[in-house]
């Protein structure tokens, strides 16, 4: 009996101690989480775990989550103080409502300086302030897609890589006389980034402005022929888009406006059937607007050194070319494209690089400084959009009502303007 | 012992008392806060203000409600019916009950996926009209353009996902009714439908009662059905609390938003306790 119990004690004691080497072991493996906002469908973030992270010396757990998700837990273990990622991968936008839980990078900067980051990506990465909040990662743009077989409905005499609105309007027109029914497509769906469209691409190229120009003269005609366009030439089924590359490939659409990322697929999966441009222009010049993925790292980070080498090698030049190839995100450090890149890319790349480079190029900023307001202000966008378009609603009525929103959110968040809008001393006005 | 008998009900129960009070009542109880509180830390309406002001709150009441209205009178009279046949037959009773109940197995959201995949245009039933010849394209059968049939799909999607929650009340009421009573309806006479009116349905009073209440008060909380088959295009309450939660971060509105449904719910629950309620004695 007395043996029994020895027994049952020392079988104890053992598991005891295996449980305690156990939790030894996952110590001595210092794992770095790495929580990020992009790359959050499956095959993004395989190629992340598989293709980008897999040459990285360290041990890393990289966790896509939803943008709202990831604020609210960023924003949830700064406050209980207990924190458990260490990397937070980004938009800019996605860090200004917790530029408060981030730690300050200045010395991760000065460590990578080697890897030639531009500096106007580094400033941005300020959000506003002295110290670094981010470092960049990578950026990317919205441009144009079209299916080769719409290229023959071009209006005559337009040039496919220098469209104005007209002749993208004439265009969307002329497919849906010829095939009866309408071939453009937005990404307007719940999940889809139509409202950039609207703040980086109609609103600067019609009236020079995104906020300060918002019920303005210029805003009022363009919303008018907005609505005319998408009635006629746009597909209904847009309110359902999130992702143009699935409709081009299906047929549904044959001329798409998306960002890069959500293009991409399209053209390495069928590079000869696509052909990739800048968007449209109109009175103001080209609008356009960049998007920049950033790296930071929370307040008491539990892997802070790990993190900051792991920025180290995400801002080298391998790993920005592994990104750019894998998944079509493109690079933010000072370097020449190989020549190797797979065919889609490299359509893709060619297009941003004209957009950008075009004669009337009219770069627009993502909004800055709006904090926990940047939701609200593309409702601002979106629900004019959708009330003028979709409910048929008086024009300069919805501009009034919505431009008092707005007045409001500025207020609130104490933005300033940003390009192409006039700066301004304190809130950005709207006219 | 008898000690213990004593204590022993409250200890049991005393599990889901604390659950319900961790995760019902004391989120309720900040959230009445949240949405009444200022942007400078003071009380008042502002949220109440700003929800009213939005251009989606009357139509998203106006979904929500008139949703309410098609979906769970339809419901309550298939529901009715199905049992009444139920009650009927004699062979395979058992099977057809499990099918009709499979639905109450699916989540929300399935169910409004299963029938986005039917009526989407590249869907079943696009595949099916084509190969009949009954159209020459895929139809969009789902878009603003339609805002009729966009509502009518998300009713159909609601009506077959929580049919089986009625149903099944139903069935248990309908089985406490003694068949004394049709037997002496049927000695007296009375018709098919004098039965259901005068016999049936009056019996079932409290069952059907209890029926609309759960019914009314989940048709409210619509949410996942929407979104999947309706997008951006058919906003209701819920939805909207959402978005007000998840994307526009001011959870002040959202939760104004979730104060108007429960404020709702309530007046429905008060509504049916009152019009069907049923005499003391006649219990």
């Amino acid at each position: 009996m007395k043996n029994l119990l020895l027994n049952i004690l020392s079988a104890k004691y053992f598991f005891l101690a295996m449980l305690m080497g156990l939790g030894l072991t996952a110590f001595s493996f210092a794992e770095v989480v790495f929580y990020s906002t992009q790359m959050r469908p499956v095959e993004e973030a395989k190629k992340i775990r598989e293709k980008v992270l897999a040459n990285f010396s360290g041990n890393v757990d990289f966790v896509p989550d939803e943008t709202p998700i990831w604020i609210t837990k960023i924003q949830a273990e700064n406050k209980t103080g207990k924190v458990t990622v260490s990397l937070l991968g980004g938009l800019h936008g996605d860090f200004s409502p917790v530029a408060s839980a981030l730690d300050n990078v200045d010395d991760v900067l000065g460590k990578i300086s080697g890897n030639n980051i531009v500096d106007t990506f580094v400033k941005t990465g300020k959000l506003g302030g002295n110290s670094q909040k981010y470092i960049p990662w990578a950026q990317a743009t919205y441009i144009m897609a079209a299916h080769k077989d719409a290229l023959a409905y071009l209006p005559k005499g337009a040039d496919v890589n220098a469209l104005s609105y007209n002749q993208l309007a004439q265009w969307g027109q002329n497919m849906e006389e010829a095939l009866g029914e309408r071939k453009i497509g937005f990404p307007a769906g719940p999940k889809g980034l139509m409202h950039r469209f609207f703040q980086g691409y109609l609103y600067p190229s019609f009236t020079d402005g995104v906020v300060r120009t918002f019920k303005s003269k210029n805003a009022e005609n363009m919303w008018a022929k907005f609505r005319r366009f998408w009635h006629q030439s746009v597909s209904p089924r847009s309110t359902s888009f999130n992702n143009m590359s699935e409709h081009l490939l299906s047929g549904e659409v044959l001329v798409a406006f998306d960002h890069t990322a959500r293009l991409i697929p399209a053209f390495n999966e069928r590079p000869n059937d696509f052909v990739a441009f800048p968007a449209p222009s109109a009175q103001y010049g080209r609008g356009f607007m960049a998007v920049i993925v950033g790296l930071a790292i929370p307040k008491g980070a539990p892997e802070r050194t790990e993190a900051s080498d792991l920025i180290r090698y995400l801002t080298s030049k391998e790993a920005q070319l592994t990104v750019l190839e894998e998944i079509g995100f493109f690079p933010i450090i000072d370097i020449e494209l190989p020549s190797n890149l797979p065919k889609g890319t490299q359509l893709a790349g060619d297009a941003v690089s004209l957009q950008s480079s075009s004669s009337d190029a009219l770069p627009a900023l993502l909004p800055s400084g709006l904090g926990t307001k940047g939701g609200e202000f593309s409702k601002v966008y979106k629900d004019t959009f959708e009330t003028i378009v979709f409910r048929n609603a008086n024009i300069s009525k919805v501009l009034e009502a919505q431009a008092k929103k707005l007045t409001a959110i500025m207020q609130e968040s104490g933005a300033s303007c940003w390009a192409p809008d006039a700066p301004s001393k304190g809130p950005c006005p709207v006219k | 012992m008898k000690e213990l008998n004593k204590v022993m009900p409250y200890l049991l129960l005393a599990p889901s008392v604390v659950f319900l009070v961790f995760f019902f009542f004391s989120p309720f109880v900040e959230t009445f806060f949240i949405a009444f509180k200022n942007a400078e830390g003071g009380y008042g309406l502002h949220s109440f203000r700003k929800m009213y002001d939005d251009l989606n709150f009357f139509v998203a009441l106006k979904n929500t409600i008139f949703l309410l209205f098609a979906v769970v009178p339809l419901q309550l009279v298939l529901a009715v019916w199905m049992s009444l046949t139920l009650r009927k037959i004699k062979k395979f009773r058992g099977a057809i009950l499990y099918i009709w109940t499979i639905p109450l197995g699916i989540s929300d959201l399935a169910a409004g996926i299963i029938w986005l995949s039917i009526l989407t245009e590249r869907g079943y039933l696009n595949t099916i009209f084509l190969n009949l010849g009954f159209i020459e394209k895929p139809e969009l059968w789902l878009s603003y353009e339609h805002p009729l049939l966009l509502f009518a799909a998300v009713a159909i999607a609601e009506i077959w996902r929580s049919l089986a929650l009625v149903l099944l009340i139903i069935i248990a009421g309908l089985q406490l009714i003694p068949k004394e009573y049709d037997e002496a309806a049927d000695v007296f006479g009375a018709g098919a439908f004098r039965k259901l009116f005068r016999v049936t349905l009056p019996l079932l009073k409290p069952s059907i009662q209890s029926a609309l209440i759960l019914r009314s008060i989940l048709a409210l909380e619509v949410f996942a059905v929407a979104v999947a088959i309706g997008g951006t295009n058919l906003p209701v309450l819920a939805s909207e609390a959402y978005n007000w939660m998840a994307n526009y971060l001011d959870y002040g509105v959202a939760s104004a938003y979730a104060l108007v449904l429960l404020a709702l719910s309530i007046i429905s629950t008060l509504g049916y306790l009152f019009f069907l309620r049923t005499p003391a004695d006649a219990a």
